[in-house]
């Protein structure tokens, strides 16, 4: 326990120093992290912490975001890409390798090791990549697109790759293993949750500390596989059951889980509930022998056009972030700087060949792919390193006694190190690429957000008549509510809703409250539209909000929080059965009419005066210059509304009221005199 | 049997001491067809349908109003601006409307002399009318004189209320039988209850 706090200490110690100097620095999150990584691996070693074991748990997090990235996917989406995600993807694994292959063997490797180390290198990283491509806001553009093919293509990749490495094991290599040469710090295959590949027959393998019960797990290695020991057809369809599960569960499963969740309104069952998903694919899909990364993505596609897309979103982000951060602090702390200083001339050169080379792949596939402008350079800069799986799979490689250990541990040096390198590329990139396309992207530009420009909180019996509303012009509006039953209602409509709660931040930023022109602000509760009203005013300047107030004092505290568009949920409809009944009373309907317009108008000044007086930090009863103005423009309001007698006589019903006879004789005497 | 629309048009129907007793009375008359504009359209949305409907089943239109700075109360521009549509009361294939009759009733603030030249009107009432008489005629409809009461603030005073109700019910009724002689009233400026050209009468 004590051990656990610490580590926890220490890694969000680092990423809290780390990541917001790195990003005020315009470096980016990542490099943050991966700094934050290298500062503390001193201590990590000085405490024998195994960080490689903390890495494979942290790898969940691409998972995670893939799982997040298939949400935002619609499957015609993904159908219309298939030509650049088979092509651009296809070409850059099979071409990189290839060619890694080649120039190993041209330095004497055997050709079994030359193309596992093909296979391992040709390989980028997801994490790294579009966690910068999103953070960016980049992931939409052409060269955000085309990586995210390559990248969808390469985690495909890697279940046939899990499969053919160990085929390629050498027997001398194999012998040494066996009599259990020593441990390598990053040679643990089996806590690789993204790839769970099947792969077996390490048993005698460790890595040494920090994992003790890892041979459990080992051992239970085959009942924890549901196709180890199936004749290949069966592997087959038991591979094909779990991807149909995954679709069924997905579309059919989820919609009613999470309507009988929601009901019971705990946020943290609701995020327990999402976690439980992507946590229950992962494991099927590790079962069977597939990428957990790869499965979740696919969950996420089957979910993209749910209601709950945006709720599993703001529930999972959270997760995927921590993890993903603390994945980048591992590459950080896991290079070798012992390693390193060792062979640094070699090590450099390797991984300034590497990802020239990548680059170099990469460009020409842009320009056999048409990709053009500052998006060939973002495409082939910002794929030009090795990856997370590339760690999977050299340790399998040396499990499976392909390539030998010194070599892995230099190349794993390698991958480190183009990562690390990334975020720089990715700065060259904006700094000085980017800005040399400027003018030519202008006029290219005009793609619309593809969120809608008004938001509504909140879809009851006063949300539901604005939706009706502005949808019935033409606006297109997105629906936020907590009530599953409302939500399946006006599904049945057509109209585009969300699942949640609409006070989270996350949730709000998941329905494109950035993108979006106005928030309109009808959910229950004083509080929580308050609560609303002032983050998004503070958060959000630029989204105007109409916001609904309950009572009068609501009104006020609106007004505080800085709304200025407050509108009272009964106030008009009050003033309607009021002019309703002066017209059962028998006065005449224009009358009605106009004393509705003047209480509305003398109402609309009065309040805005009363607001202004309000203090928050004041109970109403004891603000005394509220209670006094408030008394003035009560009876002043009498006053008018009850006309003829009074001083405001001649205001409210000036105009139309005659003359008096005074007043035609003093015209006439005028005119005539 | 003449079919009789009558509109009603005063936004200050409350403190209304002549065309209120006026609106009350026509009201009153049976066969013919009273509206109030303010009561019918409070916030002056104006069903243009149901209003071109009236119109086509009516002989004689008949507008009542107090005359505000020399013209309607501004629900009657609205109703005209709406209800005389192109295509349908003018322009081409608008003669929905030819043949029928309009009518002002109207209630001024001014003495009869000061609608002289010399008076301080300067012109004589029936100039201040001519926008109405021109959109009947533009409509193919015959305007006739209106029925109006002089100084109307004084009515009361003057004893002239009830004598001007009840000759506007007179007037009413002979329109709705027939009664009313038009060609006699076309060659006058504007009828009181003292000159009402009814047949049978006097």
């Amino acid at each position: 326990m004590g051990e656990l706090l610490f580590l926890a200490f220490v890694f969000l110690v680092a990423g809290v120093i780390a990541v917001p100097i790195a990003s005020r620095l315009g470096l980016g999150s990542v490099l943050g992290y991966l700094i934050a990584g290298i500062a503390i691996s001193p201590l990590l070693a000085a405490f024998n912490v195994d960080v490689v074991s903390i890495q494979h748990f942290a790898e969940f997090g691409v998972v995670m975001m893939l799982f997040l990235v298939g949400l935002e996917l619609e499957p015609k989406v993904l159908w219309e890409r298939r030509a650049k995600l088979l092509g651009l993807g296809g070409l850059q694994v099979g071409a990189t390798a290839a060619l890694v292959a080649g120039i190993g063997m041209a330095l004497g490797l055997s050709w079994s090791v030359a193309v596992a180390v093909g296979l391992v290198l040709c390989l980028s990283s997801t994490a790294i990549v579009l966690q910068t491509l999103s953070e960016k806001g980049l992931m939409k553009s052409d060269g955000g697109q085309s990586s995210f093919s390559v990248l969808l293509f390469q985690d495909i990749a890697v279940i046939p790759m899990l499969a053919l490495i160990p085929l390629l094991a050498l027997p001398e290599l194999a012998d040494t293993m066996a009599s259990g040469a020593p441990a390598d710090l990053h040679a643990d295959p089996h806590a690789a949750m993204p790839t769970g590949e099947s792969h077996g027959g390490d048993h005698g393998h460790d890595h040494g500390h920090g994992h003790g019960g890892g041979h459990d797990d080992h051992g239970g290695h085959g009942s924890m596989s549901l196709v180890d020991g199936l004749p290949a057809w069966a592997q087959a369809l038991v591979t094909l059951g779990a991807i149909a599960a995954v679709i069924l569960g997905g579309s059919l499963l989820t919609r009613p889980a999470f309507n009988f969740i929601a009901v019971a309104r705990l946020r943290e069952i609701l995020v327990a509930a999402a976690l439980l998903w992507v946590i229950s694919v992962a494991l099927l899909m590790t079962l069977v022998g597939l990428s957990p990364a790869l499965g979740t993505f696919l969950a996420g596609v089957v979910l993209a056009n749910s209601e709950y897309r945006h709720e599993l979103e703001s529930n999972i982000e959270p997760f995927k972030g921590l993890l993903l951060g603390l994945f980048f602090i591992t590459v950080g702390a896991s290079i070798d700087f012992a390693l390193l200083a060792e062979g640094w001339d070699q090590t450099l050169l390797l991984t300034f060949g590497l990802m020239v080379l990548k680059a170099a792949v990469l460009f020409v596939l842009a320009v056999i792919f048409k990709v053009g402008g500052a998006d060939r350079w973002l495409f082939t800069l910002g794929l030009a390193q090795a990856g997370e799986f590339g760690f999977v799979l050299l340790s399998l490689t040396v499990a499976s006694s392909v390539v030998p250990q010194p070599l892995a541990d230099q190349l794993l040096l390698v991958v480190a190190l183009s990562m690390l390198l990334t975020p720089g590329l990715f700065i060259l990139y904006d700094r000085v690429i980017a800005p040399m396309f400027t003018a030519e992207e202008v006029e290219e530009d005009g793609e619309a957000p593809h969120q809608g420009s008004i938001i509504i909180a909140g879809h009851g019996r006063f949300g539901g008549i604005i939706n009706r509303m502005l949808r019935g012009l033409g606006y297109e509006t997105v629906v936020v509510d907590y009530s599953s039953a409302q939500l399946n209602l006006i599904r049945t409509f057509g109209i585009r809703a969300y699942f949640g709660d609409a006070t989270r931040p996350d949730l709000l930023e998941a329905a494109g409250i950035e993108h979006a022109k106005v928030l309109v602000v009808a959910i229950d509760g004083k509080e929580q539209i308050t609560q609303l009203v002032h983050y998004v005013h503070k958060a959000y300047p630029h989204v105007h909000v109409v916001a609904r107030a309950v009572d009068r004092p609501h009104v006020y505290e609106l007004y505080a929080a800085g709304a200025r568009d407050i509108i009272r949920e009964t106030f008009d409809s009050g003033v309607r059965a009021a002019r309703s009944t002066l017209e059962a009373m028998g006065v005449h309907p224009f009358q009605a009419e106009r004393k509705a317009r003047q209480f509305v108008d003398y109402d609309r000044q009065t309040i805005a005066a009363l607001a202004s007086v309000y203090d928050p930090d004041i109970p109403l009863h004891e603000n005394k210059t509220y209670i006094e103005l408030a008394k003035e423009i009560g009876l002043a309001n009498d006053e008018m509304m009850r006309g003829k007698d009074t001083a405001f006589a001649a205001r409210s019903d000036r105009g139309w009221n005659p003359p008096t006879l005074a007043d035609v004789e003093a015209v006439t005497k005028n005119a005539e005199g | 049997m003449a079919s009789l629309l009558v509109y009603y048009a005063h936004p200050g129907h409350q403190s209304s001491r002549v065309n209120r007793p006026m609106a009350e009375a026509a009201a009153a008359v049976e066969g013919i067809t009273f509206i109030d504009l303010y009561h019918a359209y409070p916030r002056h949305h104006i069903d243009v349908s149901l209003e071109q409907e009236r119109l086509l089943a009516a002989d004689v239109v008949l507008f009542q109003f107090p005359l505000f700075w020399y013209s309607t109360p501004s629900l009657v521009k609205e109703w005209i601006d709406l209800v005389l549509e192109h295509g349908f009361a003018y322009g081409s294939g608008g003669d929905r409307l030819a043949g029928k009759t309009m009518m002002l009733a109207l209630t001024a603030a001014g003495p009869e002399d000061a609608y002289t030249p010399d008076g301080y009107q300067n012109f004589p009432l029936r100039t201040f009318l001519t926008p109405l008489e021109q959109t009947a005629r533009l409509c193919q409809m015959r305007f006739t004189a209106p029925y109006v009461l002089h100084a109307s603030l004084k009515a009361p005073v003057d004893g002239e209320v009830a004598p001007h109700v009840a000759g506007y019910e007179r007037l009413l009724t002979a329109i709705r039988d027939d009664n009313y002689d038009f060609d006699a009233a076309d060659a006058l400026q504007s009828v009181t209850y003292a000159t009402l050209p009814i047949r049978g009468t006097k």
